[in-house]
């Protein structure tokens, strides 16, 4: 069943031309539309000083040019279309193509984010219904949708923090966070002026409550902590953990990158977290784009709303118009944008944030409703627990055991450690091979505490049978290295590159195409 | 599967992990799923009860500006093989992804004339608060100075930022409607970490870049040991303005910045689109955000990779030079092909039918009754002109004509002599007529508006 170790592909080995190796002088897509307003001296327009002397040195390429060539390069892509992806912490599930076509319906692609508000009621309306989701989903009363993506509401988390911290008259400078924390993490406390101090994990693989009872004292303004952690367990402290750090005065924030564990099971409000973040590209759908678009909105307790960014989308309810007779019996709402908020933190980016996410994330809670999210939870956590089984099973676990736990939740951490010691393959060679089996690898390498870490997130998108093949291909893949490791080692053969020298790109960085 | 698991039930997984009291024994309070067809419908409601630049003459912009999408892009942007994936941790399977980065990157360079470009960051008043914590990281200064021709949402997002890393924002006054050099020059001392304008600014008006590098470099100072050297200029840019505007990397810039939207992105009520970085040489190891280099694999082949990662968050966690993961890949390929569409030429054919579009719109408006130029400096795509009547009430007349007029200014600076402006956007989506029109419908509203107020006049214009 492995592939042959050398095929050939004659087009998908075509050496690399970027689009600005393409096409030919005077060539072009663009026709200007005509000038119909009077010619004026260009000298009048615009000085000479402040005038390019030369043209940029864009492409000169057709359109069918361009198309081919986006298109040709999308090829060398490997997506979620067309495969299993289960990389730990993303959340690959399904990208349903409603969201596409009605986040771009022109009443939501072509409003323009100064909109008067009475002309954008659909749109208000529409962050107002995502807030109110957001908010039960997460049992936290306030939600601000502003944030670009997991790490900035982090940092709106850690920014909201300090001004709540500061409004009481208080200094703090540290923040707690597990040494299994997204690298997010610390790299936002930094951000925010504060200092990381690191939180040991125990032997189950939870928070060392002893490490963090001598760790929190009052120059502590918060814990950072993702539930499941990212060994994809559940911390089942986490009520004493909550009331540790209340104890001290801090605040506990989630980091929602693993919601997709908990959604209608168990709500970071009810367990203690006073800020959370959502990542609508990962448990709400909005395509990952090869890197984003994302978005990060955050839900806080009551002691926090009053910094939250702003604006707010704010509702107020208005008497039913007379003599309309299909809304008699119901309250009538307008919706604005709340400015006016005194203790605010600020704004964090311009307008009102990615709203093009929100349609999308909107869509897919209108589609599931509360049994279709609950649903969606229980599912990515049975089959990543079917997954792990599978895994556990003779041939795999001797060389992959699980690091921490029994059962997992909706993800789970290898250690590729014996694998290396006994068939002398490292993860990277195991995920290099994963290629040629048609499989996008797990996350690798992380969390640090693990050796030769596999991170596995299969999602609840994925069938069974897909589930069965990839357990399959690692059995297989372990086989044949446990007869010649070698195949692994120079793995892959059958993508459109091979094995890249990273550390030459990094010596000596060549980041734009050379132009004649 | 629940065999295979060695458990009775789906329930067993989960109360075996989570302690009963942070179990959820209730069903969350949301409506109830629905079929495909209906959530359409729902959302297709919504969309209808807004009011969009296809409903409506539009001349809003003040940050994000109805230009012209290319079919093109909604194809390349839908298809799954750039729709799906996540960032490229694999490049050998990766390559459509990265050299799309790398492409971007060259394109960036090209305009701005810097040598080197990230990959993208969120959008653009983030951007200006990632290029103050670079100068942070460059220079260990206190202090930020800004242009108050800056957009307001910039500076405000830079306020918040820098009170989160430890830094002062000091603005600097517009004189004429451009960045008063004098003011700019006095802000600027040895503890000045970045100065910061941007070009053109907030008003529409054409800011002198090379003067304002100049300015900042030399007045500098050292206040003591620690503050020597000059600070980090920073400019934020309108890419689309830079097939006809000197490129920042020969005015003396050593950042550029940007809201990226205007290159192939759809409004969208404001996101997503994306945010661009470029700088010299020298900033290159302290840039944040992904960047795609190019590399050769073991058979000699030419990829590409996502280099410089010792910058990174997931690789450098507290000591990364940004938090930065996620950021708008797919927003940077509408880019990239959006310029590509363009071309060399179409840039500068695009960038002077502005020009034109943009002064004819101004003089026009200039010419009518109660409305005055707010400055007489160039602009390109965009201009400033002053009512004599409340700006609110006005626009509230034109839109009963199905006419847009552009942005409240004083809504959006909340600086008081910004009272009666209108900021007004051109693209190339208005015609000449569409701007007569607008001239027509906007100068019976002033009128109107003013008769009103004339008729009573106990009634004060309000601010």
């Amino acid at each position: 069943m492995s592939p042959p170790v050398a095929v050939e592909l004659p087009q998908q080995r075509e050496r690399a031309r970027t689009i600005f190796q393409k096409g030919a002088p005077g060539r072009r897509a663009f026709t200007c539309p005509p000038l119909d307003v009077p010619a004026v001296d260009p000298q009048e327009l615009l000085p000479a000083r402040f005038r390019r002397v030369s043209p940029p040195r864009l492409p000169e390429v057709s359109e069918p040019e361009i198309v081919r060539h986006y298109v040709g390069i999308s090829k060398r892509n490997f997506d979620l279309d067309s495969g299993f992806y289960p990389l730990g912490s993303c959340t690959m599930k399904h990208n349903p193509r409603l969201h596409e076509r009605v986040a771009a319906l022109p009443g939501h692609a072509r409003l323009h984010p100064l909109q008067r508000p009475e002309h954008a009621q659909g749109a208000l309306e529409l962050m107002w219904n995502l807030q109110t989701a957001l908010s039960e989903i997460s049992g936290l009363p306030h939600v601000s949708l502003q944030p670009s993506a997991g790490s900035h509401g982090e940092l709106a988390g850690v920014l909201l923090t300090r001004a709540y911290h500061e409004d009481r008259g208080e200094t703090r400078h540290k923040v707690l966070a597990p040494d299994t924390s997204h690298g997010t993490n610390p790299a936002t406390v930094t951000m925010a002026g504060l200092e990381v101090v690191k939180l040991a994990t125990d032997a189950s693989g939870d928070v060392d409550l002893d490490d963090l009872r001598a760790k929190a004292d009052s120059d502590v303004a918060c814990l950072m902590l993702t539930n499941p952690n990212t060994l994809g367990l559940f911390d089942p402290n986490i009520k004493e953990i909550a009331a540790i750090v209340h104890g001290v005065g801090a605040t506990l924030y989630y980091d929602g990158a693993n919601l997709n564990a908990v959604m209608g099971l168990s709500r970071p409000g009810d367990m203690g977290f006073d800020i959370v973040h959502f990542n609508l590209h990962k448990s709400f759908t909005q395509p990952h784009g090869g890197g984003g678009p994302g978005s990060g909105p955050i839900a806080v307790s009551d002691r926090i709303a009053p910094y939250l960014p702003r604006p707010v989308v704010a509702r107020h309810e208005t008497a039913a118009k007379n003599g309309d007779i299909t809304n008699r019996s119901r309250p009538e709402f307008t919706y604005t944008l709340d400015e006016d908020r005194p203790k605010s933190i600020g704004r964090l980016r311009g307008f009102q944030g990615n709203y093009g996410c929100f349609v999308r994330a909107y869509a897919y809670i209108c589609s599931l409703g509360a049994d279709g999210l609950k649903d969606v939870s229980e599912t990515a956590v049975l089959n990543a627990n079917y997954l792990l089984a599978r895994l556990q099973q003779a041939g795999v676990a001797e060389y992959l055991p699980l690091a921490y736990g029994e059962l997992c939740m909706h993800e789970f951490v290898l250690s590729g450690g014996p694998m290396k010691r006994e068939l002398g393959l490292k993860t990277l060679d195991l995920a290099k091979r994963l290629l040629d089996f048609g499989y996008h690898p797990p996350t690798v390498y992380f969390p640090l505490l693990v050796d030769e870490a596999l991170m596995i997130e299969p999602t609840e998108t994925e069938t069974r049978e897909t589930l069965d093949g990839f357990a399959d291909a690692i059995a297989a893949i372990l086989k044949e290295a446990a007869e010649d490791p070698e195949i692994a080692r120079n793995a892959p053969y059958t993508t459109p590159v091979r094995r890249l020298d990273e550390v030459a790109a990094a010596k000596r960085p060549v980041i734009r195409q050379a132009l004649g | 599967m629940l065999e295979a698991i060695g458990v009775g039930s789906v329930q067993e997984i989960f109360d075996r992990q989570i302690p009963e009291a942070v179990r959820m024994e209730r069903a969350l309070e949301l409506p109830d799923g629905k079929p495909e067809q209906e959530v359409y419908e729902h959302l297709r409601s919504l969309a209808a009860r807004n009011v969009s630049a296809e409903d409506e003459l539009s001349f809003l912009g003040a940050g994000m500006y109805d230009h012209y999408v290319p079919a093109i892009i909604d194809m390349l942007m839908e298809r799954s093989e750039f729709l799906t994936p996540y960032t490229p941790y694999q490049p050998e399977i990766s390559q459509g992804g990265l050299q799309v980065m790398f492409e971007y990157q060259t394109a960036i360079s090209e305009l701005t004339g810097l040598p080197v470009s990230n990959a993208s960051v969120y959008e653009g008043p983030s951007a200006v608060a990632a290029a103050g914590y670079l100068a942070k990281l460059h220079n260990g200064r206190r202090r930020l100075v800004v242009s108050s021709g800056l957009h307001p949402h910039s500076i405000e997002t830079l306020r918040t930022n820098a009170h989160g890393f430890g830094m002062d924002v000091v603005e600097v006054p517009l004189r004429d409607g451009v960045t008063d050099p004098h003011a700019w020059a006095q802000a600027i001392d040895g503890d000045t970490s970045a100065a910061i304008f941007a070009q053109p600014n907030f008003y529409g008006a054409v800011e002198d870049a090379a003067l304002l590098s100049a300015a900042a470099k030399s007045a500098a100072t050292p206040a003591d040991g620690a503050g020597e050297g000059a600070p980090v200029v920073v400019c934020q840019v309108d890419p689309i303005t830079l097939g006809v505007l000197a490129p920042p990397g020969e005015c003396g810039v050593d950042v550029a910045v940007g809201e990226g939207q205007a290159l192939g992105n759809r409004l969208d009520f404001g996101g997503p689109s994306f945010g661009l970085f470029a700088a010299r040489e020298e900033y290159l190891r302290r840039m944040p955000g992904r960047i795609a280099g190019e590399t050769v694999d073991v058979d000699g082949r030419r990829g590409f990779v996502l280099t410089l990662q010792t910058r990174e968050q997931h690789i450098r966690r507290e000591k990364a030079t940004s938090n930065i993961c996620t950021a708008q890949a797919l927003n940077a390929l509408a880019g990239v092909v959006y310029l590509s569409w363009l071309g060399r030429r179409g840039i500068a054919e695009l960038g002077e039918l502005l020009l034109a579009r943009t002064h004819y719109a101004r003089e026009t408006l200039a010419a009518l009754e109660g409305v005055e130029k707010l400055h007489e400096q160039p602009v390109i795509r965009e201009f400033a002109v002053r009512l004599d009547a409340d700006v609110e009430s006005v626009c509230r007349r034109c839109a009963q004509m199905g006419v847009n007029p552009g942005a409240d200014l004083q809504a959006l600076t909340r600086r008081p002599a910004d009272r009666g402006g209108l900021l007004v956007a051109i693209t190339e989506r208005r015609s000449r007529a569409e701007i007569d029109r607008l001239a027509e419908v906007l100068g019976a509203a002033v009128a109107a508006e003013r008769a009103a107020n004339a008729t009573s006049p106990g009634q004060a214009v309000t601010a």
